[in-house]
């Protein structure tokens, strides 16, 4: 589904991403871990087409599809979903508007007729109840004065509206409480199938015992340097990144 | 940064929708301006005498005029000598039906999207359709007769309603009120006039489409709203207009009189031509528009979205005599390529425990200039006022200009003023967001801007909300911040 090969990328001028590879099937769950400043947001914002983000070098296909070839709206509809670390206000534009919007624009990008208004409040009330969010944030504009956790569930639930191929969670866990994280995780669990995949983007091993990944993936000084199933995660966690530094001899 | 420029330039690159000409057999006296012209014009619109002296009087006072200067706005010299004061479409007859209509005029409203006959049929709304200066169908007049309500063209009004015409007009806007204002009443050649009587409320919203439509005629339009003792009106005004390479010039006069304890709601879509990217063209819209809360307890509220004209020099303004009089100017002004506007509004508050809101939204785009100038101004004797004031600029881009003018002048210390001001621009973030939701660069500034301009849009009767969420989008599609 995913194919990166050689990335290289770099934000205002500094290199930050310095060669990753990875692949990602449908069907599998890929953490990507690491310290602060090791390139994680890097990759993930390169990945959904932001444009502050610059790739100097490599390829990625998705879908089978070079992405750089795929402005960030069509990388979208092309089933990328990007949730975000700081999700942003959009005052006087309505959940209900917004979301409707989005929802229509992938479906038009399918040749699928557009929803009716009843059948988008209907399919919005189902997607509510999964994610457990409460009606008076969807009546708000676009997380306007949502607190942290209320918007990495508004993401999530914008998530479980669009049913993307490939998720890409930018620590979605950072700034919840246990109950939050609980929550979040059941709705990203429940959308998991066999034909999508979730690439989980975490500081820490907490959100694992949540959902739990297939793949652990180190991510330091902008390469993947370590690759191994979900025990790593628990090694990170009782070793901390030093480990990883030591272990690169450093 | 640059690839959001290059978006923003291609948004602004659309060209203007309703850009067409429609031929119209037109009757226009010869072009240029003097003592002559003006009689000439009273006389084809059978004035009484006391009318051709008001047009005299305000034309000699015009000549000892200079054009205001101090507007943020460069504006070219002008030629009244150019410009041709009157013109009529030949068929002036009344019609009993729309068979009898000039087709093409019919199909002109089609193409904009104003179908009078569904207008009439299905929203309800009287339609006062003025095409250049004379009135050419009236609609709903009956039904509004029966309340004693007078909707009807100004030219009419000076015919069968001479005695209110000559208590109120001017009362306003006096006919020296400024250059523009004085050159209005000297040449006006038509527009509207509504009276609602002690303790009626109107129906429907009551509504006039101007469109601008004779080669090198300037428009003169003079609308005047009575509102008497307890009575309440929705009217709305809404324009759209030909493309041109000649400027054209338009200086209108709105004036409304709200009497004890009534409401006058006077609501705008303005998009005339703006010129085309680079400039070239548009209209010239110097509009003067006033009301007065004349009776205890009246409230006059003034809405509009200006998207259109090359410049604008507009104050809708209120003047709170009565106590306990309220006034509220609530405006979106978009400029987009070379437009420039320069508008706001005026509070004047005279009378005890008067009350006043602005709330003022400027966006900017392309290489345009957009300044808010407002005055506050509480009388001594206006014990108790209450203004508060809201001017947000949005800026696209970074080759326009956005400028603030407040002024305040407070006489007493009993009254309250508050002001905030915020200058933004639309967030690359914003846009990325919408983005990564699947939504187009074009169609997230649409969304953001109309999110940017709800509180103002939300104050428009509903069909108007809706057109002018959509004239906000067209007239930003090529253009991204």
């Amino acid at each position: 589904m995913l194919v990166i090969k050689d990335l290289y990328a770099k934000v205002e001028g500094k290199d930050i991403l310095k060669g990753i590879n990875l692949t990602v099937n449908a069907g599998e769950v890929h953490a990507i871990m690491g310290p602060n400043g090791s390139g994680k947001s890097t990759l993930a914002n390169v990945l959904a087409g932001n444009t502050n983000f610059e790739v100097t070098h490599g390829s990625i296909t998705f879908n089978g599809k070079d992405i750089f070839e795929m402005s960030p709206d069509v990388r979208a509809k092309e089933g990328l979903f990007l949730s975000f670390q700081y999700p942003v206000e959009i005052p006087g534009v309505s959940m209900v508007n917004f979301l409707k919007t989005a929802v229509n624009e992938h479906r038009k990008y399918r040749n699928e007729k557009e929803l009716s208004a009843g059948d988008f409040l209907k399919l919005m009330r189902e997607k509510k109840a999964m994610v457990q969010i409460d009606s008076q944030l969807t009546n708000r504009s676009v997380n306007e004065g949502f607190s942290g956790g209320e918007k990495k569930k508004n993401e999530i639930f914008q998530m479980a509206m669009l049913e993307p191929t490939l998720a890409i969670l930018d620590e979605t866990d950072s700034g919840l409480d246990i109950d939050a994280l609980r929550i979040v995780s059941n709705g990203v669990n429940l959308l998991k199938n066999k034909n999508n995949a979730t690439i989980l983007v975490t500081h820490y091993q907490r959100l694992l015992d949540y959902i739990v990944p297939d793949f652990v993936h180190v991510l330091y000084e902008g390469r993947i340097v370590k690759s191994a199933g979900k025990e790593l995660a628990f090694e990170l966690e009782e070793k901390g990144y030093d480990w990883i530094k030591k272990e690169l001899g450093e | 940064m640059e690839d959001q420029n290059k978006l923003i330039h291609e948004v602004t690159q659309r060209d203007y929708r309703f850009g067409f000409v429609s031929d119209i057999e037109t009757d226009t006296i010869v072009k240029g301006l003097n003592e002559e012209v003006i009689r000439i014009i009273s006389a084809k619109k059978d004035e009484p005498e006391f009318m051709l002296e008001f047009r005299l009087k305000a034309y000699r006072r015009w000549l000892t005029m200079k054009m205001p200067e101090w507007a943020q706005l460069k504006v070219p010299v002008i030629d009244y000598q150019e410009i041709i004061f009157y013109a009529a479409p030949t068929q002036q007859a009344k019609y009993e039906s729309l068979n009898e209509v000039d087709p093409e005029l019919l199909r002109t409203f089609e193409k904009l999207g104003i179908p009078l006959e569904e207008q009439k049929m299905l929203s309800g709304v009287a339609v006062d359709a003025v095409i250049d200066s004379v009135s050419v169908k009236t609609t709903f007049k009956e039904t509004l007769a029966e309340r004693g309500i007078i909707f009807c063209s100004f030219s009419e009004a000076v015919k069968h309603h001479p005695d209110l015409i000559q208590k109120y007009l001017g009362m306003a806007v006096p006919y020296n009120d400024n250059y523009f204002a004085a050159l209005n009443s000297a040449v006006f050649s038509d527009g509207s006039f509504v009276y609602i009587p002690k303790g009626t409320r109107c129906p429907m919203e009551l509504s006039t489409y101007f469109r601008i439509n004779a080669k090198n005629t300037g428009q003169f339009e003079r609308t005047l709203v009575i509102a008497d003792d307890d009575s309440y009106v929705s009217y709305l005004e809404g324009c759209t207009a030909p493309m041109r390479d000649e400027n054209q010039l338009h200086a209108a006069v709105v004036e409304i009189i709200a009497l004890d304890r009534a409401e006058v709601k006077y609501s705008t879509v303005q998009n005339w031509y703006p010129g085309d990217k680079n400039g070239l063209g548009g209209i010239f819209n110097f509009v003067t528009k006033r009301g007065i809360c004349k009776g205890v307890a009246s409230k006059i509220f003034w809405n509009q979205v200006e998207t259109g004209s090359a410049i604008t020099w507009k104050y809708p303004s209120c003047v709170l005599m009565g106590d306990n009089s309220v006034a509220e100017f609530n405006s979106v002004a978009l400029t987009n390529n070379y437009q420039q506007a320069d508008t706001g509004t005026k509070m004047i508050h005279i009378g005890k425990n008067t009350k006043s809101t602005i709330v003022s939204k400027g966006i900017s785009a392309g290489h345009s200039s957009n300044s808010y100038r407002g005055l506050v101004r509480v009388a001594p004797k206006a014990e108790n006022a209450r203004n508060y004031s809201q001017c947000d600029s949005l800026l696209l881009g970074d080759t326009c200009g956005a400028h603030t003018f407040p002024y305040i002048e407070v006489g007493n210390s009993s009254s309250i003023i508050e002001h905030e001001a915020t200058t933004s621009k639309i967030g690359e973030d914003q846009i990325f967001y919408c983005n990564q939701r699947g939504i187009s660069t074009e169609d997230a500034i649409g969304m953001i801007v109309n999110g940017y301009a709800r509180e103002v849009i939300n104050k428009l009767p509903m069909e108007f909300a809706v057109e002018a969420q959509k004239l906000l989008q067209i007239s930003l599609e090529g253009s991204v911040g």
